[in-house]
């Protein structure tokens, strides 16, 4: 533990703390471009420069210098001054006065820094250097002229998303980042590159010439685009919701987003449910709200009444439609909607007990049934972690990219039953052995046999240091998977069981990838916000909210509840879904115990006092013991395309071209002239 | 014009297009017998794990060869480069970073003698503007590759024989002391497919040893000596 003295005041940091992280400890801001706390040190844009005693008599980029014993750093001398503003004259040398047309312009890390450490005005009267554009995919648009080569995004896919797509081309004056022959950047976690970039040479291609930084409302809010949960800030202009940025939380996503999550905002505004309808004669019909609320009442379930929830709802609209169906005499609630019947009864394995940021200290890994990169494309950079760290992953399942060495066992489910000695011995030999479960093992009855695997090896033990570990996980899709569990939205045989019932009425609460063809006989009541597969099956379409549009509770895959707030106001007569939900108890005469939004809550937290902390991880207890059974069948995993899993993701143009491109090969689209 | 100092041959440094014309002639790349033992042990040299820093003696040894095929100095096409990254396992951009970053890989198609021209300052006071004009003279262009597909001229930033200035760089030799009548020679030596005499060509000289007389550090001839108190 080092002590140093940073502008007179003493003060001790951890050891392997660099000089800037010492300032930073001591509340000094230190100007930076290159350096970012969660990739590797480059030292290359010199913009951290400090004055360090002993040592020589010049200043020092702090970023790549370590704290040492005695060390007298001063952030505030006049050579430190001179050495920004120095820098900073070097680096504007060749950035172009483009601020007012320039995307960054109002959030760019080289304005802010030029206003605050450089000079007044510049001396630089000779050409400018110019690079051309390079094409980086639908997601990232580029004007390169203005990189000042921080080389930020080179080390963002090398190290974080750990595919070698992005390099620093030629030397010196005429170095260039660009992609191998300037292909379009694919992988999940692409446009994060876009927030690293500090100046406007990355940006976001869908918001182009949007809106600016300061004429947006920020709201936060959490992705629904699956099941981690990854906490986002909605930025809104008026009713519209301009775009989606990933929050700091270390717990969850780091500062990562998914292309996805970040993306789908444009399809909020397409396709939208703003009308109810009704069904006459095959064909919807838009009508009142009156109106549609009596087609709801005509229909008088009795206690013939199911829900089904979708993927993107949050825990008070599965909780009014409970409370909605028990007040008609029914529980027949169900989440997963493709058919998965996993026991339920204890959820503490359902769920992703290591945490999402616990799976990195993990030293042996076994997958099973997950295509990890599309279902949780955040995970993966954390596996990637692990795996840096030293650990070893098994996956069980059809092949698909890894982002770090991996081993594929074979792609039925039954291997295990029956694992090879040299991972059994792997996971047996481990510190922290974890399992992972996917949806697709799920399916195949690997959650009995996982179970059975994680008691015989222990993955529930308590470490060295008095923690508990816990590496039994299972990864969710669905934004609304966990909080549907914790309601009860689980029947025994799943969604069989709902058809099995053949419900009067069938609830359907954003259900969209639902086999209607099974409910033939039920009327379908759609409360959703999108004109996807769900509205096509219905027999009434109640318009609701978006995740935008509500104040809304979800719980992750590591059963962590997480609030979100309400951006912008759902479009044309939408309305949000526990509103829709009171007014058909109304119109069907159930007493539901709330009559707004604050009842409705005060009620559920009542209930469920687990989901009263907003960031706090729901105890589900100890995992079953004596579970045995055998996984058998070939795995396959549900997502066929990452960019086009739910339907905001379907509706959204920016994914669209996404998944036409990277996916399926087309040519990139020449855009028009600006 | 010169601009700020940045020699403008070197911004015009940019990648041979990739085209299926390129992927036919260069898609089958693979070394030759003598070529893929020398890469082999060119890759032992380096300690397990660590083979990625083979990458630049085996980016030459690809130049080399096609170099060979072509009877020039050879260049990296992009499927050269590609066969380079998968011989070494890793990504393509981390090789074709290397590959752009060093000039005396040749990113273009280059003629059968890669002129390079010394014009840094000793070499430019010393006269490389003649041989610079010799060059022209035998309508040699700068960066690409003349009609009779001999020559390829490059003016290059100093190359270290400053005290036997000025001085040319052809393929992997080096002429220096040279005068255009000398420069001139040479050139049409190597035209007639002759080897002509490498190193200095100062009659007399071996290496850079001072032409003529000693000028300075005389009490260094014998013996060493120890100038320090004498400053």
């Amino acid at each position: 533990m080092p002590k140093v003295k940073v502008d007179g005041v003493e003060l001790e940091v951890p050891a392997g703390a660099t000089v800037l992280q010492a300032c930073e400890m001591a509340g000094k801001e230190i100007p930076r471009f290159c350096y970012h706390e969660r990739l590797s040190i480059a030292g290359n844009c010199r913009m951290c420069l400090v004055e360090v005693k002993p040592g020589p008599p010049k200043p020092q980029a702090s970023c790549a210098l370590p704290a040492a014993e005695g060390q007298e750093i001063r952030t505030d001398s006049e050579m430190v001054k001179k050495a920004r503003e120095g820098v900073m004259e070097f680096l504007l040398i060749n950035h172009p006065l483009d601020c007012p047309i320039c995307d960054q312009g109002g959030e760019c890390d080289l304005q802010d820094q030029s206003v605050a450490y450089g000079r007044g005005s510049s001396r630089y009267h000779e050409h400018k250097r110019a690079v051309t554009e390079k094409y980086m995919g639908p997601l990232i648009k580029t004007v390169m002229t203005r990189c000042i080569q921080c080389t930020r995004c080179v080390r963002f896919s090398e190290e974080i998303a750990g595919v070698d797509e992005i390099g620093a081309l030629y030397r010196g004056e005429n170095m260039q980042i660009s992609t191998y022959l300037e292909k379009a950047s694919t992988h999940e976690l692409s446009a994060n590159v876009i927030d690293l970039c500090p100046v406007g040479a990355l940006t976001s291609r869908p918001y182009a010439f949007e809106a600016r930084p300061w004429e947006l409302k920020k709201t936060i809010s959490i992705d629904v685009s699956d099941a981690i949960g990854s906490n986002i800030r909605v930025d809104a202009r008026g009713r519209e919701a301009m775009r989606i940025l990933p929050r700091v939380n270390d717990d969850v996503n780091e500062e990562w987003l998914s292309d996805k999550g970040r993306y789908m905002v444009d399809g909020l505004s397409k396709r939208r449910l703003d009308r109810p309808f009704i069904r006459l004669d095959g064909k919807l019909k838009a009508v009142s709200w009156d109106e549609a609320l009596a087609a709801v009442a005509k229909i008088a379930p009795g206690n013939s009444i199911a829900a089904v929830a979708g993927d993107l709802v949050d825990v008070e609209t599965m909780y009014a439609a409970k409370k909605l169906l028990s007040g008609l005499g029914s529980s027949v609630l169900e989440g997963r909607q493709t058919g998965l019947a996993y026991d339920t009864a204890n959820l503490a394995a359902v769920n992703f007990n290591s945490g999402l940021a616990g799976i990195e200290s993990a030293d042996a890994i076994l997958i099973v049934g997950s295509h990890v990169r599309w279902e949780a494309a955040v995970l993966n950079a954390r596996l990637r972690k692990a795996v840096k760290h030293g650990a070893k992953v098994f996956i069980i399942g059809p092949e698909w990219a890894t982002t770090y060495p991996a081993e594929f066992l074979g792609s039925d489910a039954s291997v295990l039953n029956n694992l090879p000695a040299h991972v059994w011995s792997a996971l047996q030999g481990a510190k922290r052995p974890a399992l992972i479960i996917g949806g697709a093992g799920l399916a195949k009855g690997a959650l009995e046999a996982g179970l059975a695997i994680s008691e015989q090896l222990g993955f529930v033990r308590t470490l060295e240091d008095g923690s508990v570990w816990n590496g039994f996980n299972v990864l969710h899709m669905a934004a609304s998977r966990m909080g549907g569990l914790v309601l009860g939205y689980a029947q025994k045989g799943g969604i069989s069981d709902v058809a099995a019932a053949k419900p009067k009425l069938l609830l359907s609460l954003g259900a969209d990838e639902v086999d209607y063809t099974k409910f033939a006989d039920s009327m379908i009541v759609y409360v959703g916000h999108h004109g996807d597969k769900g509205a096509h099956a219905a027999d009434v379409i109640l318009p609701a909210s978006a995740f935008t549009e509500k104040v809304g509770i979800y719980v992750n895959t590591e059963g962590r509840v997480q609030f979100a707030e309400k951006a912008v106001f759902a479009p044309g007569d939408a309305r949000e879904d526990w509103a829709i939900l009171r007014a058909i108890a109304q119109v069907l005469n159930v007493n539901v115990g709330f009559d707004s939004f604050d009842e409705l809550r005060s009620a559920l937290f009542a209930e469920y006092p687990a989901l009263l902390v907003d960031g706090g991880l729901i105890d589900f207890g100890p995992l079953p013991t004596g579970v045995s059974g055998s996984a058998a069948g070939e795995i396959a995993y549900p997502i066929k395309d990452f960019y086009l899993t739910n339907p905001i993701a379907r509706a959204s143009e920016t994914l669209a071209k996404c998944s036409a491109e990277l996916l399926h090969g087309s040519q990139p689209q020449a855009e028009a002239a600006e | 014009m010169l601009s700020r100092g940045v020699h403008p041959l070197m911004a015009d440094r940019h990648i041979y297009p990739d085209s299926p014309e390129l992927r036919a002639r260069w898609g089958n790349f693979a070394w030759t017998e003598a070529n893929a033992a020398k890469a082999k042990e060119i890759v032992a040299r380096y300690p397990e794990g660590r083979q990625r820093s083979a990458s630049m003696p085996l980016l030459d040894l690809a130049q080399r060869q096609v170099g060979a095929e072509t009877n020039t100095q050879g260049w990296l096409p992009i499927p050269v480069m590609e066969y380079v990254a998968n011989y070494l396992d890793m990504p393509i951009i981390r090789v074709v970073e290397v590959a752009t970053f060093y000039t005396m890989y040749n990113l273009v198609p280059v003629g059968k003698f890669h002129v390079q021209v010394c014009g840094t300052t000793p070499c430019m006071l010393r006269g490389s503007d003649d041989l610079i004009s010799v060059c022209k003279a035998k309508k040699m262009p700068t960066g690409g590759v003349s009609e009779d597909g001999l020559w390829t001229f490059t003016e290059v930033e100093c190359m270290g024989n400053c005290s036997s200035a000025p001085m040319v760089q052809i393929n992997d030799d080096n002429y220096e002391d040279l005068t255009a009548d000398r420069f001139e020679g040479i050139l049409d030596a190597l035209a007639r497919g002759e080897s002509p005499k490498t190193g200095t060509q100062e009659p007399g000289r071996h290496t850079v040893e001072p032409a003529g007389a000693l000028s300075n550090l005389h009490a260094m001839v014998g013996e060493n000596h120890d100038y320090r108190g004498e400053w």
